[in-house]
């Protein structure tokens, strides 16, 4: 892994271990003991990830189901932390890891504008500036001082993305998000990702859809158990997976 | 701020590690935010709304002052016991309140713990602050109360009015960031608090005089009695509220002195909250 000024992100060696507790209280603890069953046991849902990513690359991580992409994002992002190795990052970072976490259903969606751009990190001038393109962009001007509890599902997902894409960051990692909303939502959504792109943002996305990840990265990093299984051009590492 | 040709480089940093509570404090909009929002949605679709917080401590007043004041008589052995009573009980209720909720704070944010890296101290210092917002208006009674039948506040008692509080504050959150991450893998930690908050009004002389401990145990178990913060706060309310109004009550000699300890151990309570917290917090993202 060369990391260089431009680096945005470096994954060196990465190993992230989880603990699988079997028994769940003290009672049960000691009956497996007693009868010589395993208490817990540990699984590596990353092992030996090394790479580094430039400032405005956009790259694909690609996997089957609990191939480890999640995990990583979350590395990425510091929710989790890695068991061996480094994650480091370089500039601001927001992830688009299922939006909507921090809504509360009691609070109007303008109280949850606020609420949430300043959990991704905004600051109160920042989010006074752009309130105004995050309510235009989710279309529902009508409804914003109304309570988030008595919006549809998918008016909660305009809302909640349209907060998550107006943040002020250098990085955005995005999971499997572009299939939120109607078919012409996405489009915007989408359209807004490679505005994003244009100025020069990092991007780190996960997504089942190939098509669109091969359209929209240059590169692909494809993961197979935790491992890192092919680091190069996206369309070779979509091939490469459908290959699989 | 992308990274642009000419512009400084930014520094390669790890994102999960920060500075704990200083970087609560260089997220203070957030954690207002926060604040604003628990103490909005705390009442949320009740009548009584915010009534409530002025219902619950004005029972449980009650019963003490007919069980302990009337039944028990210490109304007649403790001038003014309604103020003793008041002044002590909305202090421990404060502790109780701020410690149980900051326990709790983070299995409550863990939906969010686990999908966004943020300061995880903003969770029990916000439920810390919602406490306060609970306590003033009564604070605001009993000032009301005491003027009323002619207190002239010094200083002095101010001072200590605002020690004590400041002491609670440190000392919960402290012990609440201590269990509160102790609480994230192994839920036997709310259970353990909710057995101290049981005993918290009983450690500290709130319903009954000090001297009536003094009397009963050797000296040495009567200086510890007096170390427990909660105990040199609440005499610093009494010293504050109820000994001006009085004309013969006495608070516990060396009140300031035990103030003083007070203070420091419950900062030394909160450096070891902070401590722990830290040591644990890797691994909250995955045991919530």
């Amino acid at each position: 892994m060369q990391v260089t000024d431009r680096t945005a992100v470096a994954v060196s060696d990465v190993r992230k271990t989880f603990l699988l507790r079997h028994t769940h209280s003290l009672k049960e603890s000691m009956v497996a003991l007693v009868r010589g069953r395993k208490i817990s046991s540990t699984f590596d849902a990353l092992s030996g990830v090394d790479f580094a990513i430039e400032a405005g690359e956009s790259v694909a991580l690609l996997g089957f189901n609990g191939s480890g992409k999640s995990t990583l994002l979350k590395l990425i992002s510091g929710v989790l932390r890695p068991d061996a190795g480094t994650v480091r990052i370089r500039g601001r970072i927001a992830g688009l890891i299922e939006v909507g976490a921090g809504f509360h259903p009691d609070l109007s969606g303008r109280e949850n504008v606020y609420l949430n751009a300043a959990i991704l990190g905004m600051t109160k001038d920042e989010i006074d500036s752009r309130f105004d393109d995050i309510v235009a962009f989710s279309e529902i001007e009508k409804f914003i001082d109304t309570e988030v509890k008595h919006y549809s599902s998918g008016m909660f997902l305009r809302l909640a993305f349209s907060v998550a894409v107006h943040t002020e960051v250098d990085i955005l990692l995005v999971d499997e998000i572009l299939s939120v909303g109607d078919e012409p939502f996405q489009r915007k959504c989408l359209e807004r990702i490679r505005e994003l792109q244009a100025a020069g943002k990092t991007l780190v996305v996960v997504s089942h859809d190939l098509n669109m990840v091969s359209d929209l990265c240059s590169r692909g990093i494809l993961l197979r158990e935790g491992k890192v299984m092919f680091d190069g051009d996206a369309k070779l590492a979509v091939e490469q997976m459908r290959a699989q | 701020m992308s990274v642009r040709a000419g512009d400084p480089v930014p520094e390669l940093v790890d994102p999960g590690r920060g500075l704990g509570l200083v970087d609560v404090f260089r997220r203070r909009y957030l954690l207002q935010l926060l604040t604003r929002k628990d103490v909005q949605v705390r009442y949320r679709g009740s009548v009584l709304g915010w009534a409530w917080s002025f219902v619950k401590p004005a029972a449980l007043f009650a019963v003490y002052f007919l069980a302990l004041g009337v039944f028990l008589r210490l109304n007649d052995t403790i001038e003014h016991y309604p103020i003793y009573l008041f002044s002590g009980l909305i202090l421990v209720n404060f502790f109780s309140e701020s410690f149980t909720n900051s326990t709790r704070s983070l299995v409550e944010n863990g939906p969010l713990i686990k999908k966004i890296f943020m300061p995880r101290e903003l969770f029990p210092v916000a439920t810390v602050f919602v406490a306060i917002v609970n306590l003033l208006p009564q604070v605001g009674i009993l000032l009301v109360v005491c003027l009323a039948i002619g207190w002239t506040p010094t200083v002095l008692q101010v001072l200590g009015v605002l020690l004590a509080i400041a002491i609670i504050m440190i000392f919960a959150l402290g012990l609440g960031m201590l269990f509160g991450a102790a609480n994230v893998s192994y839920r036997d930690s709310q259970n353990f608090v909710e057995l101290i908050v049981m005993v918290a009004p009983w450690a500290a002389p709130v319903l009954y005089q000090w001297n009536m401990v003094k009397d009963v145990v050797p000296d040495w178990l009567f200086t510890i009695y007096q170390l427990n913060p909660v105990t040199s706060a609440v005499n610093l309310m009494h010293q504050g509220f109820w000994e001006p109004t009085t004309s013969n009550g006495t608070v516990a000699p060396d009140t300031w002195l035990f103030a003083g300890i007070g203070l420091l151990s419950s900062l030394i309570v909160l450096a070891a909250g902070q401590f722990v917290f830290h040591r644990l917090e890797g691994r909250f993202a995955q045991d919530l």
